[in-house]
């Protein structure tokens, strides 16, 4: 089975992407980990303001089968939060580069993207 | 302990499935995704590789009596092709598992069958065969799990959809079989012993095959292949015990009155647990496993601690999932029988924070 994995976003090993946008960055997760998950039922996230550390979690995922934490590609503060989620977390599996994004960040460190995994690298590990 | 792979593993891999451990098998958990799976049952039909359930069969002049020793139900109310469910329970009335035993019907090559949960085949084959040791009595006992594969054809549709592909002179008596009953009938050229029977809450069969054919008879069915995903979510809205989850010997013994079982219990039979089981009844249970529902969005899950609204705890999560019906967070927990009520305020520990849940009567769907 082959993945989507846009090129213009970067990734964690697990499995969040973040894709940058005119000073900040808009984070989700992979088609891969909503693949995995299965039927997303809830989405947990922090609110607009609220500081996230790249590593550390930022929210939780529930799908039927399994609950999983969500960890923060880069750190920074949260400008916008993905609302359609609350009524609407199947986004996350219908399309999750796009309607299905999580959070924006305000990014306190650039440089912090450049770190996170290529395309090309992500492609490998999840193969 | 090496992993059982049921003989349809490679035709469910080329279809996409992923898998799961599942009592030492490896069984496929979910093909398009649980929800779609889920709803083709309830809307329409679904059919599942159930081929990790057991198959023992027991045969000659004693075979009534032994089942009627080990199990909690009256074999002898069976009429050859009639099934009923039951618990196998030991000495203290603890279930040890949940069982479906078979009367079979005349043309079978054995005299009766008992379907053990994943993984119990050889345990329960052993205590059968150390009881009729030990009772002196006249009867084989046979494990023959890894002869049959077993399907399950679930759903409003699943009678048109099994009539099909069978023999058309078997239509009438598919029609006509009614709950609990079985036949042998022929499915694509294939001889299958199909039962009225499930762990859905619809209507629907299962079909036990032989395991060189199994793979003939899965491709006579065109509808929507379902996993053990949605074999959970479906059984949990129906209130349906999952052996090893809602109950088990190790981690949550329990007896079947505090199962919600105990209409498989005839007291006056003779089996092994009869007279803890009669203590039970007298005295009464303590604890019931009680459904409730989330009322703050959450999904109650396995393990997860139920308390009071003053914060105490009284009971533990042993199902739990989000409906697809009826797109609500449900589950099942012992809780003492003051909670026993619907609509009584509780509270589930979803990773560490408190959420609203309040009790309901089971099962959650009418069916």
């Amino acid at each position: 089975m082959s993945f989507e994995i846009p090129d213009d976003c970067r990734f964690l090993n697990s499995h969040e992407w973040a894709r940058r946008e005119d000073g900040t960055a808009r984070i989700g997760i992979s088609d891969f980990a909503q693949d995995e998950l299965g039927d997303v039922v809830f989405v947990e996230l922090p609110a607009e303001g609220d500081a996230v550390t790249k590593g550390e979690d930022f929210g939780v995922i529930e799908s039927i089968k399994a609950v999983s934490d969500l960890y923060a590609p880069v750190s920074g503060t949260v400008v916008a939060v993905n609302d359609d989620l609350v009524d609407a977390p199947e986004l996350v599996n219908e399309d999750p580069y796009g309607d299905g994004w999580m959070l924006d960040v305000e990014v306190d460190d650039e440089s912090e993207l450049d770190d996170l995994l290529s395309p090309e690298a992500y492609d490998d590990q999840i193969a | 302990m090496t992993e059982r792979t049921p003989p349809l593993h490679a035709v469910h891999e080329d279809a996409g499935a992923s898998f799961t451990d599942f009592g030492g098998w490896e069984m496929p958990v979910e093909f398009e995704s649980i929800r779609t799976e889920h709803r083709a049952v309830r809307d329409s039909a679904g059919i599942f590789d159930v081929s990790h359930m057991g198959e023992i069969a027991v045969s000659g002049p004693d075979a009534e009596r032994l089942l009627q020793r080990l199990t909690t139900n009256d074999v002898t109310a069976l009429d050859p092709g009639q099934a009923q469910y039951a618990m196998i329970t030991d000495e203290d009335g603890t279930i040890l598992d949940d069982t479906v035993v078979y009367d079979l019907p005349a043309d079978r090559d054995a005299d009766y069958l008992f379907i053990p949960n994943a993984g119990h085949d050889e345990q329960l084959s052993d205590r059968w065969v150390d009881h009729r040791d030990e009772w002196g009595l006249d009867a084989t006992v046979e494990n023959r799990t890894d002869d049959y594969a077993m399907l399950a054809l679930q759903g409003p549709e699943a009678e048109e959809r099994l009539l099909d592909p069978v023999a058309e002179s078997q239509r009438t008596a598919i029609c006509d079989l009614s709950r609990f009953s079985a036949i042998t009938a022929t499915v694509g050229g294939v001889d299958c012993l199909i039962a009225r029977t499930g762990y859905t809450g619809e209507d629907g069969f299962e079909l036990i095959v032989p395991t060189e054919s199994v793979e003939t008879v899965w491709r006579e069915f065109d509808c929507q292949p379902c996993g053990l995903g949605a074999r959970d979510t479906l059984r949990i809205e129906m209130g349906f015990l999952l052996s090893g989850q809602d109950f088990d010997p190790e981690d949550n013994s329990r007896n079947p009155y505090e199962a919600g079982v105990g209409f498989t219990v005839k007291l006056d039979t003779e089996f092994v647990g009869r007279d803890a089981l009669e203590r039970v009844d007298a005295e009464g249970v303590a604890e019931k496993l009680t459904g409730f529902r989330l009322v703050d969005r959450g999904v109650p899950r396995q393990g997860y601690t139920v308390q009071d609204l003053d914060g105490e705890a009284i009971g533990t999560v042993t199902s739990g999932t989000m409906s697809p019906t009826l797109d609500q967070p449900i589950g099942l927990a012992y809780l003492p029988v003051e909670y026993r009520s619907p609509g009584v305020n509780v509270q589930v520990v979803v990773r560490g924070e408190p959420k609203k849940a309040q009790t309901q009567a089971l099962p959650f769907l009418d069916r």
